[in-house]
């Protein structure tokens, strides 16, 4: 089937298999491979992308779901060649080691900045709460979300 | 496979009878999951996100109505202290932003986290189909470990609960404060009388009424209530240890 979608900002339209996820369409039909794919199940976040302004992960998104629907994925959040200042702050912080979880965290971390300027430490645990990270422990990831929100 | 997508509640009824194999998806929190590990191949599937009729929540005569779209985001900013509480245990951020009220009745989990708390709020689940529609109480609409009394030419619409909550809580034990299943949870209501609804400690989630003047006994009665197994997650003793402590604090909390 043929679906239509934005993908940051980009109208695009792609043929794809009915049970497919919207992960998939991104990363092998669109060519945005920012999106990792690492669980498939909605368990590791490093699949976060913006529907509608919402932050949901891929794999879990029907691509038949987004027709019709506007995506930002990470590789939508830099300005005119400039870096978000979330993923400024990741590399000042030195929150990257494999990088694997990065976009994901990077979308999360500046859905909430989007909705509470200055989170708490508390706010920044459960916002990141849906991201696994198995090689920073997260210590520089919240210095990282804490920079970005000064 | 096929995908349908209706545009209104009456189309969506109307694929549903031309297609009763046909298995519905909103959020796809547990849909997708199957599909990924093909655990699932369903010849047809129904996005019944574009139906704005399944969307939202609103008071009516002295009710509450849930729509079967709600998300557990939505539903964190319900007047419903219990179902709102246990929406913010549910996975992560992206899992409340897509995960629906509706969906967790339709997997009919013995986790699913927001059935006690509707439970406790005498919940009232709508059913519809081309035939008409038909409510049933909560607790005869899940009639068995991941089964319900939907047909298969039906949908759910929404679910109603009591306006007037009194005083609620609801409490989970998992090993962590984000993306668990439920090792056990418990809702608790203090109105006129103590109601009680646990989740992973049965088959189907468990309600256990009593009268207020039985607060002291009332921990004992929820815990010889259940009939917890033992799994990957926990053992049945521990399950019905949990439900003990988790009763005594909720009441603590909400006899004040
Ligand atoms: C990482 C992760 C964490 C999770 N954490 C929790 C948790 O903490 N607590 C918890 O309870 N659950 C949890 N879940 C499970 C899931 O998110 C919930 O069960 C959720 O409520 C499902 O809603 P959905 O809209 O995504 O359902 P879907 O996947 O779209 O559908 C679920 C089932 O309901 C049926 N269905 C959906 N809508 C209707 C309708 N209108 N009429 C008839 N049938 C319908 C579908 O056919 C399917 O059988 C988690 C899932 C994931 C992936
Ligand atoms: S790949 Fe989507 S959450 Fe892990
Ligand atoms: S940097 Fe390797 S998983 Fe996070």
């Amino acid at each position: 089937m043929r679906i239509s979608l934005r993908v940051n900002g980009e109208a695009h339209e792609a043929d794809v298999w009915e049970g497919e996820s919207l992960l998939y369409v991104l990363r092998e039909r669109l060519g945005y491979p920012g999106s990792k794919n690492a669980c498939e199940q909605g368990e590791c976040g490093s699949c976060s992308v913006m529907l509608d302004g919402d932050l949901v992960c891929a794999c879990l998104v029907l691509a038949a779901q987004a027709d019709g629907h506007d995506l930002v994925t990470v590789e939508g959040l830099a300005e005119d060649g400039r870096l978000h200042r979330v993923q400024e702050a990741f590399v000042a912080a030195g929150a990257v080691q494999c990088g694997f979880c990065t976009p994901g965290l990077v979308v999360a971390a500046a859905d909430l900045l989007q909705r509470t300027a200055d989170p708490s430490d508390d706010e920044i645990r459960e916002a990141l709460s849906g991201n696994l990270c198995r090689c920073t422990g997260y210590a520089k990831i919240f210095d990282a979300v804490r920079m970005a929100a000064q | 496979m096929d995908v349908l997508t209706p545009r209104t509640l009456d189309e969506a009824l109307r694929l549903k009878a031309e297609r009763p194999d046909a298995v519905p998806i909103q959020g796809g929190t547990d849909v997708m999951v199957e599909l990924n590990f093909d655990r699932a191949r369903p010849p047809a599937l129904l996005n019944l996100n574009e139906v704005a009729e399944l969307r939202g929540w609103s008071k009516e005569d002295g009710r509450i109505r849930l729509g079967a779209g709600l998300t557990y985001t939505e539903a964190m900013q319900t007047p419903l202290p219990a179902l709102a509480e246990a929406s913010r245990t549910v996975g992560g951020p992206q899992i409340r932003n897509r995960g629906t009220i509706g969906g967790n009745l339709g997997t009919s989990s013995p986790a699913g986290d927001a059935l006690p708390p509707l439970l406790v709020c005498g919940g009232q689940v709508r059913v519809g189909s081309v035939r008409g529609e038909r409510t049933l109480p909560l607790e005869e609409f899940v009639t068995g470990v991941k089964r319900n009394a939907l047909a298969d030419d039906e949908l759910i619409l929404d679910v109603t609960v009591d306006a007037e909550p009194g005083r609620q809580t609801f409490l989970k034990v998992g090993p962590r404060n984000a993306m668990v299943i439920s090792v056990v949870s418990l809702a608790l209501r203090v109105d006129g009388e103590l109601t009680a609804s646990f989740g992973s400690a049965g088959p189907v989630p468990g309600l256990v009424r009593a009268p207020l003047d039985d607060a002291e006994s009332f921990p004992e009665q929820v815990a010889s209530a259940a009939s917890p197994i033992d799994d990957v997650r926990g053992t049945a003793a521990y399950r019905r240890h949990a439900l003990r402590v988790l009763t005594r604090r909720a009441l603590e909390r909400c006899l004040v």
